[in-house]
């Protein structure tokens, strides 16, 4: 076995930098003559902006500069983009409202931008942002999804109804066919709360212009620099793409909020020309609640046929999902592309329609975040199917059993667009709910009811599509990029390794585990590894990190591209071993002549590859290659969380006293940080069950949770220690190394697991999040009807 | 934040002729909650007059068997003090509920009952044990000390020197926390005393107050199950989006149960 | 502008700052001590916790001309050549860390923990841990670090500096 190679739990490499406060985040970089930008946000839902009055801050102390939309638009920069094109179903492309880099016209949620101002320190510059002089007409604010399309104001003028597309996927004449048979139809209607990112490091952004090359360097906070910098070059016009450098640094965590191309990079990077000095700007807490793309945000009907053994025959989703104020850079995709596709769960389910209709509100814009989509998807699978066990009467596992697609069915084809690759759900369900001790609960519920207390068990079971791609299907479906992933091997002198991604980590140990696969693959030792990512004049082109895709299409491009060194390093053995190619066998670092012991190690050809004293004559010089890796399918990795909680009946409160997950991720390279990724995926779960929710004011539009006093972030003391498991696997074939992606399968997974325990608990369902108040009021509902209000 | 001028006065005399000196100045105490509200540029005082370098107004004494916390004391000096322990521990299971240990060794009594916030703990505290705040000047009874929401009693260049808490036969805090802020969603303070049955609100409504039926009830019954007897007018209590005025009464009732059968042991 | 004097890390430091200079914009802008981060406007998060006099505190809530005189030690401070302090080696062993931004401010609100309790239970360290927000871990990975920690400090004490 190689030395930290796959498969062991080694701990972090990049560690060392962050425990002993040497990281480097965008807000630690400081530039010579670094000038700071602060923006003048709406403080309306809803204006039309009458004047934006520059001389009011003419004169104050250090202001170099006051920029407006009508400035940006003057300069030819770019409104933003949603870069995916989603139809409606007559056949119509969804409508997209302008969104500028500053407001124009009007201003649509509170937040929005309207000015930026640059001074010589940030308190001048917060100073003139105060006073600059703004004067609005407040106009009607859109804030509830349930009623946006019969609201009397319009979020964009143009744009009837504040429907953006009403969009469905699947059979509608064969589910109506099903439901017309059904010996039961359960329903539910429920909501899928806003959630606000909030990664602990704010968004920022530091921009350079170099006047003798013409180009910018952008320091950003971003999950996908190459992503920036195209979209911020093609759309916003800042910089032609070989002259805008996008460094993303050390990255406090992203979660989905730091894909996106927001106003504010490019306003930093346009002003830095104008100024011709380094402009940064850092976010407050207060100021990502209002500007960082928000979360969920769903409000659904779900209805499942079954026949009367419980077998499941049809399921119907009726979805309106809250866009915000302006389309983000993949808003359009979540609500559809990513949650649709997903509502066969991990159940033969013959026939499935989803009509998904998407709204404009006097909000915060919703995008991606951690699991974007496939949380809501599970969601309304798992909590239809509890539903279903009650209205017959089946144990909620066994109802599972009895539909679970089997092990021998893959690949399987659902009747939502998806194939999915290889999985053993049965396996994983009984093996949590052994850990899980699900067959002595009873007594455990006995035990706490003697104490006043209410106990509940749920299973939450999740299918995730992750490694975002294939292309060519992304594209067909209406995606404006490829999604495939690169890598670059670069051999030194003396046999030294450093890699070269087109992924970001941030967070997730990418230069661990690609340390890791290295190692594995080429036999160097693992601290012979480098892994450069994060800067587009060294990296190569490559789409980000998101979507749990970062191992499984990031890590098989490396594994390519080592294929390759090993390749030319075969040819290299085979001219200094004076044998043919076909007898140079590779192992662990060595090149060998088959049954000899005439050997070379790969640091040693690495050297002769450069000092080519002796080399093949049709061959370049160097050892380094690049490779690029376009998957055949998503990969599927799925798993059980199971959750016991023990309420209060006398205040509503909930405490998690147990939570098993079994997950099957395929493959794991580490699964030490596999682990960690789960636990914090489950927290972001539990946290939108039990305490997030951003939450506006239905008049104002004013965002009442607007900081950490008032939107609950899971703390330490609000959750419990995991049991966490791996299933022996079913790894992917989608890549040769079986690895599916693990991010966030427990943000997807978990509030299912944890809203089934507590409707398990109480009797009656409870919406997310369940606050002590609303968990309350469900046990007086179930418990004293005649006390229900 | 706004900028403003910064002294460090030696006693309390000093701090107090600043005040008159500069009527727009505001005092700094352990600053968790005054300097998060100027970062926020909700307030624009035109000078900070920090009480950090009094020694006088720090620490912990017995006095004629009252317990005496200096008002500039940390909370977590409270918390974990053993003649607060031995004498009242009702107050330093109180103060060990008060934010987080960063808040604790920073936040002082003082300034948190001069700021008299309507979900912070000490007030409750003060008003439970029917204590007497001591300033610079003068005596106020607890009674008489919480006039409103972040209002007291205190004059506009007066200053907190101590509280004066007396010793009660028992006494407990039941607090259930606001799950974003941690303040409190409802807490409840109960003390038997020499003068009688005392039960202070906190978290619950504009200001700090007393449940006087309560009182009243428990000072012929002292046992959780008095309670039950008492009605509790939601009217009067705040609804936000954290809980509704009526699930605040349901709370008040049951955190008042749980902080006499705490203080009954 | 008022000048300030304190100790930082064991050195003496020295600047002027306006007063409403906080202590973290003091040892980030003028120190360039950037291991100590700002993730909050409210006092909640704990990215940029630091020791004041022995005691941890925000130092986002904490102004420079407070700390007069003062002995801070940041996470900078903490690790003594080059080999890092049982806690820091602890979260690296654990896995209690991955985007990196809450570790400082976790860290060194841990050291007061175990400075105060060499023993702590597993609700303890929990509670403890109120004042430190953490968006990546879910925290078990930071709970079975400082619980690591605890154990090997009792061990082998580290030496006071």
């Amino acid at each position: 076995m190689v030395e930290k190679g796959i498969g062991q739990a080694v701990p972090r490499k990049e560690d060392r930098r962050f425990v002993t406060g040497r990281g480097r985040y965008v807000d630690d970089i400081r530039l010579p003559g670094q000038a700071w930008a602060v923006f003048v946000r709406s403080p309306h839902a809803h204006a039309r902006i009458r004047r934006v009055d520059k001389a009011s801050v003419e004169g104050m102390p250090g202001v170099l500069a006051v920029f407006t939309g009508a400035d940006a638009e003057a300069d030819g920069i770019g409104p933003l983009i949603c870069g995916w094109m989603i139809h409606s179903r007559d056949g119509t492309p969804m409508k997209v409202g302008t969104h500028r880099v500053l407001a124009t016209d009007k201003v649509r949620y509170v937040g929005d931008r309207v000015a930026c101002v640059v001074a010589e320190t940030l308190h001048q510059a917060r100073d003139a942002a105060e006073a600059l002089v703004v004067e609005y007409e407040e106009l009607p604010a859109v804030v509830d999804l349930a009623t946006a399309d019969e609201a009397p104001a319009l979020v964009h003028d143009d744009i009837p109804g504040n429907l953006c597309y009403d969009w469905e996927l699947g059979d509608r004449a064969a589910v109506e066919e099903a439901f017309a048979k059904a010996a039961r139809v359960v329903s539910v209607d429920l909501v899928n709360n806003r959630l606000v990112p909030n990664a602990l490091e704010p968004r920022a952004a530091l921009a350079a212009y170099d006047p003798g090359r013409d180009e910018i360097t952008l320091y950003l906070t971003s999950q996908n620099p190459h992503v920036h910098r195209l979209v911020m070059s093609a759309f916003n016009n800042i910089a032609p793409e070989h002259k805008l450098r996008v460094v993303a640094p050390d990255v406090g965590g992203g979660f989905g909020s730091k894909i996106f191309i927001y106003g504010e990079e490019c306003v930093v990077a346009w002003a830095a020309r104008k100024l011709g000095r380094p402009v940064k700007w850092r976010e407050e807490r207060g100021e990502a609640f209002l500007a960082d793309a928000h979360g969920r945000d769903h409000v659904t009907r779900a209805e499942l046929a079954v026949d009367a053994d419980g077998r499941f025959l049809a399921l119907r989703v009726d979805t309106r999902a809250n866009l915000g104020a302006y389309m983000s850079t993949f808003s359009s995709a979540v609500p559809t592309y990513l949650y649709a596709p997903l509502l066969s769960g991990q159940y033969r389910i013959p026939a499935i329609h989803a009509r998904v209709r998407t709204y404009y509100t006097n909000t915060t814009p919703v995008d991606a975040y951690r699991g974007a989509g496939r949380p809501e998807a599970c969601f309304v699978v798992e909590t239809l199917v509890d539903a279903a066990a009650r209205a017959l009467g089946i144990d909620r596992a066994e109802i599972r059993r009895r539909n679970f697609i089997p092990p021998d069915a893959f690949p399987y084809q659902t009747p939502v667009v998806m194939t999915y690759d290889s999985g053993d759900y049965r396996t994983c369900l009984d093996r949590a709910l052994e850990l899980a001790d699900y067959a002595g609960f009873e007594r455990r519920r006995q035990e706490a009811r003697a104490r006043g207390r209410l106990r509940g068990i749920g299973i939450g079971c999740y299918i995730e599509a992750c490694g975002i791609a294939p292309s060519q299907a992304a594209i067909s479906l209406g995606a404006g990029v490829g999604l495939w992933e690169s890598a670059e091997v670069r051999f030194t002198h003396t046999g030294k390794v450093q890699v070269y991604t087109g992924t970001h980590t941030h967070g997730q140990g990418h230069e661990t585990t690609f340390s890791q696969l290295v190692a594995e693959t080429l036999g160097v030792p693992f601290e012979d590894v480098e892994v450069i990512h994060g800067d587009t004049a060294t990296t190569p082109v490559g789409m980000g990190t998101y979507g749990s895709r970062s191992q499984a299409v990031g890590g098989e491009a490396l594994l390519r591209a080592c294929h390759k060194i090993i390749e030319k390093g075969r040819k290299i053995a085979a001219h200094l071993l004076e044998a043919s190619e076909a007898d140079i066998e590779f192992e662990a670092g060595v090149f060998r002549v088959k049954g000899t012991d005439r050997r070379k190690t790969i640091q040693e050809i690495a050297f002769a590859a450069y000092v080519p004293a002796s080399y093949p004559a049709d061959l370049e010089p160097g050892l380094e290659a690049s490779a690029f890796f376009d998957p055949p399918n998503f990969t599927f990795p799925s798993g059980t969380y199971v959750c016991e909680v023990e309420v209060d009946p006398e205040t509503g409160r909930v405490r998690i006293e147990k939570w098993v997950a079994v997950d099957d991720f395929g493959r794991i390279i580490n699964p030490l940080i596999v682990e960690g990724q789960v636990h914090g995926g489950l927290v972001q779960g539990i946290g939108q069950a039990l305490l997030e929710h951003a939450v506006y004011d239905r008049e104002s539009g004013q965002l009442l949770t607007g900081s950490f006093m008032d939107y609950a972030m899971p703390r330490a003391d609000d959750v419990p220690s995991f049991t966490v498991e791996f299933a022996p696997g079913s790894p992917t074939p989608s890549n040769t190394l079986g690895a599916k992606g693990a991010g966030e399968a427990g943000a997807i997974g978990a509030p299912a697991a944890l809203m089934n325990a507590i409707w398990d608990a109480v009797g009656t369902r409870v919406e997310m999040p369940a606050t002590p108040e609303r968990v309350w009021r469900a046990i007086r509902q179930t418990q004293m009807p005649q006390a229900a209000e | 934040m706004y900028a403003f001028e910064y002294h460090r006065p030696a006693s309390v005399a000093e701090a107090v002729r600043l005040l008159r000196e500069k009527p727009e100045a505001k005092l700094l105490a352990g600053g968790h909650t005054l300097i998060p509200t100027l970062k926020q540029r909700l307030a624009q005082p035109s000078d900070l007059v920090d009480l950090g370098g009094i020694a006088e107004l720090r620490g912990i004494r017995e006095e004629g068997g009252a317990l005496v916390i200096g008002a500039a004391t940390p909370h977590g000096e409270v918390e974990t003090s053993d003649l607060v322990r031995r004498t009242i521990p009702a107050l330093a299971h109180l103060a060990g509920e008060i934010g987080d240990p960063q808040v604790r060794n920073r936040g002082t009594i003082g300034g948190s009952i001069a700021n008299n916030d309507p979900a912070a703990d000490w007030p409750a505290a003060v008003l439970g044990l029917g204590a007497t705040v001591r300033t610079d000047r003068r005596e106020i009874a607890a009674d008489d000390f919480f006039t409103g929401m972040f209002e007291t009693a205190l004059e506009a260049d007066e200053i907190v020197t101590a509280v004066v808490f007396p010793r009660p036969r028992r006494a407990a805090y039941a607090k259930f926390p606001n799950p974003a802020s941690r303040y409190a969603m409802v807490g409840v303070f109960v003390a038997e005393t020499d003068g009688g049955v005392r039960v202070a609100v906190t978290g619950a409504a504009p200001c700090v107050f007393r449940l006087t039926a309560l009182e009243r009830a428990l000072a012929a019954n002292f046992a959780p199950e008095a309670v039950d007897g008492v009605t509790v007018d939601a009217s009067e209590l705040n609804s936000d989006i954290h809980a509704s005025a009526d699930y605040r009464a349901h709370l008040v009732k049951v955190m008042a149960k749980r902080a006499i059968a705490s203080a009954l042991g | 502008m008022p000048r300030v004097v304190m100790r930082v890390n064991g050195k003496e430091v020295s600047g002027e700052v306006e007063p409403r200079t906080l202590l973290v914009e003091f040892l980030r802008e003028h120190l360039g001590l950037t291991g100590t981060h700002v993730g909050c406007d409210t006092s909640q998060c704990g990215c940029c916790v630091v020791h004041l006099d022995g005691r941890s505190v925000k130092s986002c809530t904490v102004l420079a001309v407070q700390c007069e005189g003062a002995e801070v030690l940041t996470i900078e401070g903490l690790a003594r050549n080059g080999e890092l302090h049982p806690i820091q080696r602890a979260f690296h062993e654990c896995h209690g860390l991955q985007c990196g931004f809450c570790t400082p401010g976790m860290i060194m609100s841990a050291l007061e923990l175990l400075q105060r309790h060499p023993a702590p239970t597993e609700p303890q360290v929990r509670a403890w841990l109120e004042g430190n927000l953490c968006r990546c871990t879910g925290y078990h990975n930071i709970v079975r670090a400082i619980l690591q920690a605890a154990e090997e400090m009792r061990q082998a004490p580290r030496p006071a500096a």
